[in-house]
Parts: C-alpha cells; structure tokens; sequence
C-alpha cells in the first residue's frame, strides 16, 4: 500500500496486466511518443497527461503501439484485434475524439457479440478522459458517459478515486466485452492509498462511500467526492446522507440503488453530463418505476444546463455542479412536505 | 509575379503581428493567467499570410487548433482575439470559445478547431455555397500534417474534386503532430495523395513569403476559376511546445534553434525587400513599433476587459428554442 495518484493508479493497473497477459496491447495518439521526431526520443510524452508513461520502455514497440491521427482506424483496429485473440486497451485522449470514430464502437465493437449469435468475445478497453474544469472549452470537456450507456453491448466505467481506477481498469481489461473507461482529467493528481498488488473491483456493484438516514445521493466519478463533502456539512446541520458511487453505468446496479431510496425514501442525483437522457434521468426514472411508493420527496437532479461547455472560467464554474449545488439540492428535499389531501 | 507595395507592407505587418502576438502569449501564459490550451504559430506566420494575402472577406477559411495566425492573416481583429482568449466578453466569441474556437464569420474566418481533421469538410461546404451561390468565393482549409491523416481530410480531397469545388487545401508541414514525427505518420506522400484524388500539387517554402505567396495565389487561382481543387503543401517549422508546457524532448537539441536562425520568415522577408530596395529598414522599424503598440494595448484591454455574465451561460445554444 503506497500514496499514488490516479494517473499512477491508472499506469500501475495497465502495467500489471500487461504483465501478467502478453495479449494485452496498448494502442493511442502518443501513448509513447516521438516517434519519427529528430531526436530520436522514444516515451517523450507516454499520453498527452504521461499517463502511459515508462510503459513503453518496459513492453517495447510491438506492444506500445502509437498511432497516426486516425481515431477511425485504430479504435476500429482495437475492435478488429479484440475479437482476434488481442486484448487491445486504446485510448482516444478526449471522450470528445469519439465524434470521429463513433461507427467502430457502437455499430461495430458493441454488436458482434449479439449480431454474430454469441459466437464473438471483444476484450477491448477504450479509455478516455472527460469532462469540464480544464478551460478546455465545448469540443474537449463533455461527460459523454450516457451516449456509450445507450448503447447496449458496451460496459461502461467512471472510477471516483485512485483506489477506484486500478481495480477498475484491472477488471476492464480482464472483461471480455467491450468497456469504455471514462477519467474524469481533473482528478489525475488527486492521491490516496492505494495497494501495490493488482485486485479487481467488479463491475456493477456499487461503492457507499456513506451511510445515513435521511437522503440517497446518487453520484458518478469525480462527482462523489463533491457528495461527500456536502454530505459532511449537511451532518453538521444534522441531515445524515447515504452517498452511492454505482462505479459502473452499464451494468448499473438497480439493486442498492432501490434499496437505499427505500430506507431514505428521498433522492439526489449528480451527474455531469448534459440534463437530457443522462445518467439522472435514467436513475430517476427507474426509482419512478420501481420505488414510487418509498418516495416522500421528489427526486432532484444536480445536472448542468442543456448548454454546450463554455470557455471562460466564471462561465465553466456555474456550469459544473457543486458542493453548493448538492447541498442545496439536499436540503430541498428535506424540506418537501407532502401536501395535504384535501 | 509582382506583388504591389501596399500587398507587401500589409502582409509584412500581419506577419509581425501573428509573432508578437504569439510571443506575448508565450510570456502570458507562463503567468497561468491564461485559462485552457494555447497553441502556437510562431515559426509559421508566412503560410497563413502568404495563403491569405490572396483572399478576400468574400472567400472562406478553415484554421485548427493552432489557429492565431490564420485569424489574424485573415482579418480577425486583434484586441477581440486577445480578450477571447483570457475568457473575456469583449472577446469574439464572448468567451465562450477561448484560443482554439476563435471564429468570425463576416470576415470568412470559420474558425480555428479543437478537432484535428474537423475543417477540411466544412470548407467543402463552403465551397459548395460558393460555387452555388456564384459569388465567386474561394474556401480554404489550413490543416496539419497530423491532421492529413485522418479520414475526414482523406474523404473531403475525394468529396472535393467529386463536385469539382473552388477549394484549395493547404497542408502545413510543421513535421510533427504533437510529439510524433510526420516520417513515422505520413505514409506515402502527400504529393501522392493528391495525385490519387486528381488534383493538383504544389509545394513550397513556408518560411519563404513570396514563395506561399506565389504557390497560393496559382492554386487560388486555379480554383476561382472552376477548375477545381488544389493541394498546397507547405513546408513549415513549429517554434514552440505543441502547445505552451511542452519540453519538445522529441526534437533534437538544435532544430528549433536552427530553424529560427535559418528560417525565420520575417528576416528572410526584411532582407529580400530592403535588398531590392523596396522598402527602407526603418519604414518597417516603423510597422514594429505600431504592431508591439498593438499588442501591448491588447492585452492591457483583455486583462481590464468584463467577465462574461452568468446569464450569458444560457445564451446562444440556439437561435430559437
Ligand atoms: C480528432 C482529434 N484527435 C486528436 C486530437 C489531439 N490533437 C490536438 S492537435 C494534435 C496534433 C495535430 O498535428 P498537426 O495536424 O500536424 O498540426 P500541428 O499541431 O502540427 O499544427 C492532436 C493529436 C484532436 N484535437 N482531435
Ligand atoms: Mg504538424
């Protein structure tokens, strides 16, 4: 156990199983770098975050692999190898990027499995990193996590913490289906403990990163850390909140959701991504479907607006949701009062 | 070919601004005053503004991430430029964009790009208004050796001469896309490429004013004239980091350094036309002194300048809703 950041977490995970696996492969836009440049540097940048890092130098050339700007032909190559006998994990830098090679992923790497009868098994990790907080302005900080849980065929993985991304990433490669592992950027320097053995955390088991009585926050990646610490100044104003991470979106775990609304009966969620058919959206309809009757309070969403992300610093902010916001959110719904029936 | 004075003075002094703006960024952002990606086109100017001197408000341009020079060689209003970039609501885009997004559509400035490959399509696009609309309107899209790759440029060469469009591509050959080298990306040629779409080739010198100059205004030309595409490519060096915080380990140690002493477009400008004795050394001390003047009171302004407000965040996501 060691203090390693979520960009070391991430590299730890990515070694380990290339360790442990010669299929795994790593593919992307500078995941060595320099390539080709006159100094002859190799590993010059190891991802444009150096999240890859000393990963060339370790596994060489044939399973580091840099690639040209062609997201088309290496995410769809990925795909191609995955269902071969590799065990690709590309990474598209910017979730944004996947404008440019959405085809490869949905109506290739999501489908072979059912469209060929069962007969495919597609071992691919896409990782990517995403959302606002950068200035990275509209085209380089979406939270695009509900267009990939559209999509049926695809797992899909937001980890909250350092601890949280090495087992994640480690279960992802280990999958056989297709994953799309979603770092939010402005968590790599953010550290904890985290063990030096690789252990897997599955899929679809949601993390409470706190109990309480009186409110469900439901929060995904960087988000439940901003959760908790609303849920840390409502217990001073004596509100005790229960704080889910479901780790996962697809498969998302229906089952402790439920369960925690029902001991609750109130529910808040914070999600990222665009308001329209999001994460929120897809939670709140299914606790209007199946827990209507342990709700004593509407459900709230923590959401940005339906705006693309904007540039400047004042503007980024208000976008976001914040510890502000959640606890405002919270403390509506405590105060809801269910009207008198007349 | 004969380029008329006031050309050659305009275009020195678009040159010396994209510099001085470039390098007043380079300072300013070391303060981290200066929010999200910057990219510089320091090393380049004499592509955008050579390409550029050949085009009207009427015609149409495309940039990418390393946009400045492109908007500055085409019109774009400095002090706007400036305040866009420190997130300002005086800026161009209202601070909406920041560095990679500056657009101004009434001077056919479509924009610079966050996506590597996003604008050769849509200057097929505006070729295709162009040519519909008959107003005699050329579209060009700048886009990089990295981005010559990608399936959208591939497709929009093929798309190009398919409808025969007024549009010219200009690939900038800076040899690197981010920290991978163009010899390790680039297959082939891009000379290849554009004899496998039909359409003519030309190459040039980057840091040669006169030598853009020339090559762009035959390909201009050529498809003004409803002949078709054009590819231009033109040999460049790229100054600094990919973007601002980049140790360029992948260059060796002297190529920036050579290409500044031996490349350097503003020099080579300065020495060609005070040698034919067109212009006196000291008329273009004169453009830099106005141009540093320039700078200096733009970013002055952009620091002073209003934040956008928070109403502004709803604003614009559509033209009715
Ligand atoms: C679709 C897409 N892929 C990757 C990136 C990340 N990226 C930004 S600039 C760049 C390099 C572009 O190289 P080149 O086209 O040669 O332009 P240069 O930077 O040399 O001017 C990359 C990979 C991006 N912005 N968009
Ligand atoms: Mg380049």
């Amino acid at each position: 156990m060691s203090k390693k950041s979520f960009r070391q977490a991430i590299n730890e995970a990515l070694r380990q199983e290339m360790r442990r696996d010669p299929t795994v492969i790593l593919m992307g836009e500078d995941v060595a770098g320099g390539r080709g440049g006159s100094a002859g540097t190799q590993d010059a940048w190891g991802g444009v975050l150096g999240v890859t890092k000393g990963l060339l130098e370790e596994f060489g050339d044939t399973r580091v692999l840099d690639t040209p700007i062609t997201e088309a032909s290496y995410i769809g190559a990925a795909a191609g190898a995955a269902v071969t006998g590799l065990r690709p994990v590309a990474e598209l830098m910017f979730v944004d990027f996947v404008g440019c090679c959405l085809d490869q992923i949905m109506n290739q790497a999501a489908k072979f499995r059912y469209m060929f009868g069962g007969k495919a098994r597609t071992p691919l990790v896409i990782r990517a990193m995403f959302g606002a907080g950068f200035n990275a302005a509209a085209q380089h900080s979406q939270a695009l996590y509900p267009l990939f849980t559209h999509i049926p065929g695809l797992k899909v993985v937001i980890p909250s913490s350092p601890y949280e991304a090495k087992g994640l990433l480690i279960s992802a490669i280990r999958d056989d289906d297709p994953v799309i592992f979603l770092e939010n950027k402005v968590m790599y320097d953010e550290e904890e403990d985290v063990p030096d053995e690789p252990y897997a955390i599955p899929f679809g088991e949601a993390n409470l990163t706190r109990e309480g009585r009186d409110v469900t926050i439901v929060a995904f990646g960087r988000m439940v850390g901003l959760a908790n610490q609303a849920a840390d100044r409502l217990e001073k104003k004596g509100i005790s909140c229960t704080v889910i991470d479901p780790r996962t979106t697809s498969p998302l775990d229906r089952d402790t959701i439920l369960e925690c609304v029902a001991d609750t009966g109130r529910l808040v969620i914070v999600d990222e991504s665009s308001p329209r058919c999001n994460m929120a959206t897809d939670i709140a309809a299914l606790v209007a479907e199946e827990a209507f009757d342990t709700l004593r309070a509407p459900i709230r969403r923590v959401v940005p607006p339906h705006t693309p992300v904007p540039f400047a610093t004042v503007l980024e902010t208000l976008y976001l949701p914040s510890v502000d916001r959640i606890e405002a959110a919270v403390t509506a719904t405590m105060a809801h009062r269910v009207a008198e029936k007349v | 070919m004969q380029i008329a004075r006031e050309t050659l003075l305009r275009s020195y002094r678009a040159m010396r601004t994209i510099r001085m703006f470039e390098e007043r960024l380079h300072v300013e952002f070391a303060t981290g005053e200066i929010p999200g990606f910057v990219h510089l086109y320091c090393g380049e100017e004499a592509s955008a503004v050579g390409v550029c001197a050949n085009l009207t408000d009427n015609d149409t341009i495309a940039s990418t991430h390393r946009g400045h020079g492109h908007c500055i060689a085409k019109g774009v209003g400095v002090a706007g430029m400036m305040a866009e970039i420190y997130g300002r609501s005086t800026g161009v885009c209202r601070g909406k964009g920041g560095s990679m997004h500056i657009a101004d559509l009434a001077c056919g400035m479509l924009g610079a790009n966050g996506i590597v490959g996003g604008g050769p399509p849509l200057i097929c696009g505006a070729a295709l208004s162009h040519k519909t609309l008959r107003d005699g309107g050329v579209a060009v899209a700048f886009y990089g050796d990295g981005a010559s790759n990608e399936g959208s440029t591939l497709e929009s060469l093929n798309l190009a001469s398919v409808w025969n469009l007024p549009a010219v591509f200009v690939v900038e050959d800076n040899g690197y896309g981010e920290a991978t080298g163009a010899s390790y990306a680039c297959a082939g040629t891009q000379q290849a490429r554009a004899a496998g779409f039909g359409m003519p080739y030309i190459e040039c010198d980057g840091s040669d004013y006169f030598a853009v100059h020339q090559a762009a205004g035959e390909a201009i030309a050529h498809a003004r004239e409803g002949k078709g595409p054009v590819m231009l490519h033109v040999h460049l060096q790229r100054w600094y980091g990919h973007f601002e915080g980049d140790a360029m380990t992948y260059r060796a140690a002297d190529e920036v350094a050579d290409a500044r002493r031996d490349h350097d477009c503003l020099k080579l400008f300065r020495t060609r036309v005070t040698e034919a004795g067109l212009f006196e050394g000291s008329e273009l001390d004169e453009v830099d002194a106005a141009v540093a003047d320039e700078i200096e009171a733009a970013v002055v302004q952009a620091k002073d300048d209003p934040l956008p407000q928070s109403a502004d965040l709803l604003a614009d996501v559509y033209v009715r809703y």
